[in-house]
């Protein structure tokens, strides 16, 4: 009798703790977010949008590392999309089962694994040196093009298997070729998850800092760039190098320019999640 | 030397059957689903495969417009003619043959498009572009499947929210649309409740003067009612092959007797 | 016509999914390439034994422990906290919770894994640090202590989702025998379903500790710039990440011995986040083979 009282109590406790558990790192978050509201909400104003970084904290903005950022994000899009899908696409609908898609196989599990800051040692010689691209934003781009290529990938080929076997049946049957039935049903079909897979890839590749960083972005950019050649920040090295500087008035800057980059990373992924749990939805 | 010998036959040929399947062996890899089949099928006729389940009845069906194709491992040995030519030669374009042999399925499967859509799709991805051509046969393949009075008012509507029945003469419009000699089911109408049934089986009974059909099925009354031939299958083996009337009252073979006696009783 | 086009594009495919393995090859003959340089200059003996790391000094020492062992202990704090937390989670959400609840908390926990990690360096530095100087006395302004927790909250989500397919994995039946014989959630939870879903959570384990050998920015940010082979986590140390943006940001002449450094660093933290991702992919699909 007690012994099946004090088991109970234990089951009781864990449930508890389980809740606190759960919570206890979105809690931390959100406290989080809270204080850098407070610390950075009365800094953002139209200025702190349209104002070249300076050496005075209440001069300083973001506009220059908002624009490289939007560089960064569109050019990584166009770079790393149309590879990403293809790779997918061919990894499952065409590779034959065998040691190469195999080999294949093992080898975007273990990109996904690499960290990202070895992701610019490899823009850094490949494309900044090799490449004579230097610093600027190509580098930059296609140095995340690599990085994200894995996450497009597995998200495509989820979406890819998730249509269901006995359209592409039906396609054939009616005299479609392979690949007229890939476009047609296929990727039409997966395009809700694959939209979701590159949501999540770009999000990633907006609040990236270190690869840049080692490809050579700069902190302090005091032009706006114009064309893919430019030299670039971004605004993850923006907020990084607000950070690292001792006066408190950046400490403020930078609690700023989180919140705006927390706002956009965070809506991309909750964009993310609804189209998600749509498509998922739709799909059963 | 018999390779070429074989391949002298091939052109020699001159068949009057619609398929004619000769020393047919296939293999998923090591395992052979099907051995040494011979059967022909004559033009403008039903024939019925029946058999248990893993028989090789469904694998025989999509051997006969190549849906294995893209199963990894899966092999055909022996010869299978269609129209007098041999579909699993080199030269033989398989969307081509996939027209002229098109294929219903076990359960309906719409493409998530509109209604015209679905019927439009096997002609939009042979390149015609022709508006009026299209919305003709559009109207006539539906209306041979006797579903255009219920679909005419909703042709812009999602195929999904017709009724299965619904759906899978909307599968067979869809296949007609493209002009096949042959249409091959797959167990058509086992998803279905006994109405929508009926209306298939109709609908075979009818289009049968102008299409050969062969149709895979698990229901014995459906066999004996709408095919011309049956044939029995047994773990890859044709047991027995003749006219329905004959293998349903009269079978040669213990085996077939007692599969069909067993699937009444 | 039609059928070379279509081969054209199986070929264009192809080439996509072998783009990946280019990619892989480009950063083992990177970092290789620049590596056999640098210990053409620095010895492989003094680079794995020397107790310090100090090239951007006059006096110049190559040894990696330092870097190797702030790494680790940022590690270790990280791992110390997020996997407990992440585990308990995994099992609550499996075990105990509705499914509901589990709809809307996964995708609240998976933020946790959006947040950028400057963001998380910022959090670590100016709100987690002086939270824990006034609790633990001797803390410096940078440590390992600081950075790994934050590192730790960022890696919940991912000790979590991958510990849950684990304890997914484990056929419900084995539950149901459980709860049979009397066996409270607890019970069930800690003597069946863990146990069978062990290997599951030592993958996730595996893999967790790789994604904080590589995190960056939180200790270029919260841990310091002191490469100093220690085990204390309340002094600043240096990672080999950290080290690796630190020279980025400097003005050290390409081609030089010191340029070189962050490749022969960088080729130490790929060959163990490799070791480990190959050894917790290969035992994921080995469990995974084991229910299928």
């Amino acid at each position: 009798m007690t012994n099946s009282g004090r088991n109970r109590l234990i089951d009781r406790a864990f449930s508890v703790w389980g809740v606190v558990s759960t919570f206890i790192g979105i809690a931390l978050l959100l406290m989080f977010i809270g204080i850098i509201l407070y610390d950075g909400l009365g800094r953002i104003n139209w200025a702190f949008f349209t104002s070249l970084p300076s050496r005075f904290p209440e001069k300083a903005g973001i506009y220059t590392s908002m624009v490289g950022t939007l560089w960064i994000v569109v050019l990584t899009l166009i770079l790393s999309l149309p590879l990403g899908i293809s790779a997918a696409i061919y990894l499952e609908e065409y590779a034959k089962k065998g040691r190469f898609s195999n080999i294949l196989e093992i080898n975007i599990s273990n990109l996904a694994g690499v960290p990202s800051i070895i992701y610019g040692l490899l823009g850094l010689q490949i494309f900044s040196r090799t490449m004579g691209l230097g610093g600027n934003l190509l580098a930059g781009a296609f140095t995340l093009a690599l990085l994200v290529l894995p996450i497009i990938i597995v998200a495509t080929r989820e979406a890819i298997r998730a249509v269901p076997g006995s359209i592409k049946d039906a396609s054939y049957a009616l005299g479609a070729t392979k690949w007229q039935t890939i476009w047609l049903q296929v990727l039409p079909g997966a395009s809700g998850g694959i939209m979701t897979g590159v949501i999540l890839a770009l999000s990633r590749a907006v609040g990236e800092a270190a690869p840049l960083i080692v490809v050579g972005a700069l902190a302090y950019v005091p032009f706006v760039p114009a064309s893919p050649m430019d030299q670039y920040s971004v605004l993850p090295i923006q907020i990084f190098n607000w950070i690292s500087r001792p006066q408190a008035g950046f400490s403020t800057n930078a609690a700023a320019g989180i919140l705006i980059l927390l706002a956009i990373t965070l809506a991309m992924n909750l964009v993310a999640v609804y189209y998600r749990s749509r498509y998922q939805r739709k799909s059963n | 030397m018999t390779e070429t010998k074989q391949h002298g036959e091939t052109v020699q040929t001159e068949s009057r059957s619609a398929i004619e399947i000769r020393n047919l062996s296939t293999y998923y890899g090591d395992f052979r689903a099907l051995d040494d089949i011979n059967l022909t099928v004559d033009p403008m006729t039903v024939t019925a495969l029946i058999g248990p389940s893993g028989c090789g009845k469904s694998t025989l069906i999509r051997v006969l417009n190549r849906m294995n194709d893209y199963i990894d491992g899966f092999r055909v040995e022996g010869q299978v003619l269609v129209d007098g030519q041999d579909i699993y030669d080199k030269k033989v374009n398989v969307e081509q043959l996939r027209k002229r042999v098109g294929m219903v399925f076990q359960k309906p499967n719409p493409f998530p498009k509109s209604i015209f859509e679905n019927v439009a799709y096997g002609l939009k991805i042979q390149g015609i572009k022709e508006k009026s051509f299209i919305e003709e046969r559009v109207v006539k393949s539906l209306q041979q499947v006797v579903l255009w009075d219920e679909v005419k008012d909703n042709l812009k509507k999602n195929a999904f929210g017709l009724s299965g029945g619904q759906q899978q003469r909307l599968c067979i419009a869809r296949t007609l649309a493209v002009e096949p000699s042959i249409v091959l089911m797959d167990e058509p109408t086992s998803a279905l409740d006994p109405i929508s049934t009926a209306k298939i089986e109709e609908l075979v009974f009818e289009l049968k003067s102008q299409y050969t059909f062969v149709i895979v099925t698990h229901n014995m009354q459906q066999a004996a009612r709408i095919s011309d031939k049956t044939a029995f299958f047994y773990m890859g083996n044709l047991i027995e092959v003749g006219d329905t009337q004959q293998i349903f009252t009269n079978p040669g073979v213990k085996r077939t007797e007692y599969y069909i006696r067993g699937q009444f009783g | 016509m039609a059928r070379k086009s279509e081969k054209y594009i199986e070929g264009g495919l192809f080439a996509g999914a072998l783009f990946t393995v280019l990619t892989t090859a480009l950063i083992l003959g990177v970092l290789l390439y620049e590596t056999v340089i640098f210990f053409s200059d620095v010895s492989i003996v003094e680079f794995l034994t020397d107790r310090q790391w100090t090239p951007l000094f006059d006096e110049k020492h190559f040894g990696i422990l330092p870097l190797l062992s702030g790494t680790i202990l940022t590690t270790l704090v990280a791992i110390a906290f997020s996997v407990p937390v992440g585990l308990v989670i995994a099992i609550y959400l499996n075990e105990y919770s509705g499914r509901r609840f589990r709809s809307i908390v996964k995708p609240m926990l998976e933020m946790l894994a959006a947040v950028p990690t400057v963001v998380y360096g910022f959090f670590a530095l100016v709100i987690i640090t002086p939270f824990l100087q006034g609790i633990i006395p001797g803390l410096a302004g940078f440590s390992a202590l600081s950075a790994g927790l934050v590192m730790g909250i960022m890696i919940i989500p991912y000790v979590t989702s991958l510990s849950e397919d684990a304890l997914f994995a484990v056929p419900y039946s084995l539950r149901e025998a459980a709860y049979g014989m009397g066996s409270t959630r607890f019970q069930t939870a800690f003597r069946v379903t863990l146990p069978a879903a062990s290997s599951g959570v030592i993958v996730a384990i595996i893999l967790a500790i790789s994604r904080a050998i590589g995190e960056t920015m939180i200790v270029a940010i919260a841990a310091g710039q002191q490469p100093r082979l220690t085990m204390n986590p309340l002094v600043p140390i240096e990672t080999i990440t950290a080290y690796i943006v630190q020279v980025s940001l400097g003005d050290v002449p390409h081609n030089s011995l010191e340029y070189r450094t962050i490749f022969a660093a960088g080729i130490t933290l790929f060959a163990l986040t490799f070791l480990l991702n190959s050894m917790g992919n290969w035992l994921r699909k080995k469990f995974r083979e084991k229910y299928d």
